[in-house]
């Protein structure tokens, strides 16, 4: 197994606060891998700093054998690490297939001479996009393939969940950041997306994930391997059955039983 | 005409709605008694209301959804039928080039604000770059006329280019301030400029073009028409220009871009939208586009001084986007017809026009927030099905 993802010597301050301290973490091509920790350990400002909303205060990211250290968000994305966010941030106002091209960027034409002069095209182009993201609305929800034009915020959390997943999707990264899948849904939702989730794997066996999760069931059922966070500190690493038996963990985390 | 049924029925309300719109218009611009022209007004607004109660106005949006393109060569046909009608009335030819002038450099506000969420307090500064740059060129060079309707776009979005560090660095409303504040400086600069005139401003010359000149009066078959034909005939091939240039913009990708940016900057930057890159295109462009409008309504008034450009106007025209309905060139059409045509024909309020323009955003604001004519979700080709 090879390295996708490195990150050595990590930290991000925030004022008096260190939200990552000196995190070593790999990942590893087409693993899964659980992000877990109780709230504040720095599971979302490691996401963030990867993807280059927050330059890191120390430390080196590496990504595919390239370094990453302070790149932007837009250069993160085009290296091909895409993501959700803990609190959906869809256009509520836009279609389902404008939220989900809007994360195709990188592979549509934005010549603004084509859009707007070579309309015939860049009528191929869209219809050629309409199938692609049909199809892959189709493996998250059937409804929602049919209704690509209704805008989003009239939509259940659910598949506005859904969605953010098929806009992170859409341009085939080779890094999937999932932050908190679950937040906002019930207990059948989220396995029913979680199902979905590991149905697009099984089409895509490239893809790696992160996942960070507070819902153990999830992380136990999906991940190959968990990272566990105590206040921007690794505190312990393996399969989920190895770190939930860690002492340190429980106290930390979990609850001693 | 197409074989499909579902899309022969949709021309309908749509085609119905033009001509009683139009009807209307001539109506109204052709009354002179105060109490006829009230009555008119109060008419209209009832039988607007009473479609929407009985909902006939649904199927009149649909239409104009579905076939855009047929509906809106009916409403140029339409445009020419009302300027046809009041072929030797300068006045009322005015009010009408004036209505597309504001509705091409209101569609120019719509690229920045509609679509960008830039939002431009100095429209009428842009508009007034434009006339007088055709009041200078006009006497100055022998710069043919349709050239210089170019370089006076482009000289706005040149000047505006120097709004885009602040722009680009700040956010929301703070990006607006420093539009207020250009609108501000641009008006001093001009009034203290003896160059180019001062306070009293300059005469601009009328459009020349091929030898046939604007600004005389013309007959065809023997019929006595105003010189404000030809200025009409040129304002709507711009506006017809600028309605498609906007309409395939906001139906592409870039119009996905300047949705997205605007929505969530956040989230358009982690799938690599470049801010900057867009946010130049759209202020630039919708410079450009208020520039050209500024410029041909330079040489219709043939008059330009820096009271006519003032923060004030600029206010007008964007409460003719708050009041359209953001992101809407079917609706910033209906709000320029209400904005530029009321005020004039009610002379009774003519003084209280401001009042009038605030009043009617408030409400807006309050009850119709989207404005008269909502925004509908983007359809790349209307018409189109998977």
């Amino acid at each position: 197994m090879s390295t996708l993802l490195q990150a050595k010597g990590l930290s991000r301050r925030f004022g008096g606060v260190l939200a990552l301290d000196n995190l070593d973490l790999s990942i590893n091509r087409n693993e899964i891998v659980g992000l877990i920790g109780p709230n504040g350990s720095g599971k979302t400002t490691f996401f963030n700093v990867v993807t280059g909303i927050y330059a890191p205060s120390a430390g080196q990211i590496t990504f595919n054998g390239a370094d990453l250290t302070g790149a932007s968000p837009r250069a993160v994305y085009n290296a091909g690490i895409s993501r959700t966010f803990q609190r959906s941030r869809l256009s509520l106002p836009l279609s389902i297939f404008d939220n989900i091209m809007i994360g195709n960027h990188k592979r549509l034409n934005q010549g603004l001479w084509f859009n707007l002069m070579r309309r015939k095209a860049f009528k191929a182009e869209f219809e050629e996009n309409y199938r692609a993201a049909t199809k892959l609305a189709e493996i998250f929800e059937p409804r929602l393939a049919k209704m690509m034009f209704q805008p989003v915020g009239a939509l259940p959390m659910i598949d506005r969940r859904r969605i953010e997943i098929c806009r992170a999707l859409v341009s085939q990264p080779k890094l999937l950041l999932l932050d908190e899948p679950s937040a906002g849904m019930t207990h059948e939702e989220t396995k029913a997306l979680m199902d979905d989730i590991m149905q697009v794997r099984g089409l895509n066996r490239d893809l790696t994930i992160v996942i960070v999760e507070h819902e153990m069931g999830v992380i136990e059922r999906i991940t190959d391997r968990c990272v566990v966070l105590n206040f921007g500190r690794k505190i312990a690493e393996g399969p989920y059955r190895e770190v939930a038996a860690d002492r340190e963990v429980q106290e930390a985390y979990l609850g001693v039983a | 005409m197409t074989s499909d049924p579902n899309k022969r029925i949709s021309l309908l309300p749509g085609l119905a709605a033009i001509v009683l719109a139009t009807a209307y218009l001539i109506a109204l611009l052709a009354a002179e008694k105060q109490n006829f022209i009230i009555g008119l007004l109060v008419a209209g607004i009832a039988a607007v209301l009473a479609a929407q109660w009985f909902g006939w106005l649904a199927p009149v949006t649909r239409s104009f959804n579905e076939r855009e393109d047929a509906l809106g060569v009916t409403a140029v046909i339409a445009a020419f039928a009302i300027a046809a009608y009041f072929h030797d009335n300068h006045f009322v030819l005015l009010l009408v080039i004036t209505v597309v002038l504001y509705t091409v450099a209101t569609l120019g506000l719509n690229i920045q604000f509609g679509y960008a969420g830039i939002l431009n307090f100095a429209g009428a500064s842009f508009f007034g770059i434009g006339a007088y740059t055709s009041a200078v060129l006009n006497a100055h060079t022998t710069v043919p006329h349709l050239l210089v309707l170019l370089i006076g776009g482009l000289l706005a979005a040149l000047i505006g280019s120097l709004l885009l560090l602040p722009v680009l660095r700040t956010r929301g409303h703070y990006a607006a301030l420093v539009t207020i504040a250009f609108a501000i400086l641009l008006k001093t600069f001009l009034e203290v400029n003896d160059v180019l005139g001062g306070p009293q401003g300059l005469q601009v010359k009328g459009m020349k073009l091929f030898g046939w000149s604007f600004n005389d009066n013309f007959e065809i078959a023997g019929i006595d028409m105003s010189f404000y034909l030809s200025y009409f005939v040129l304002a709507m091939i711009l506006l017809v220009a600028s309605f498609v240039l906007v309409r395939r913009l906001e139906r592409s990708w870039v119009g996905l871009n300047l949705d997205a940016l605007r929505l969530d900057e956040t989230a358009a930057q982690c799938f690599g939208l470049d801010l900057s890159r867009w946010k130049i295109t759209s202020f630039t462009l919708g410079n450009f586009l208020i520039g050209i409008a500024g410029a041909l309504f330079g040489m219709v008034g043939g008059f330009v001084a820096p009271n006519n450009y003032t923060f004030a106007d600029s206010l007008i025209l964007v409460s003719i986007l708050l009041l359209g309905g953001i992101g809407n060139p079917w609706g910033l059409i209906v709000a320029t017809i209400i904005v530029v045509v009321v005020p004039e024909k009610l002379q009774t309020i003519q003084e209280y026009r401001f009042f009038l323009y605030s009043a009617l955003v408030i409400a807006v604001l309050l009850f119709r927030p989207e404005g008269l004519l909502p925004r509908p979700v983007r359809r790349y080709f209307p018409g189109w099905r998977p």
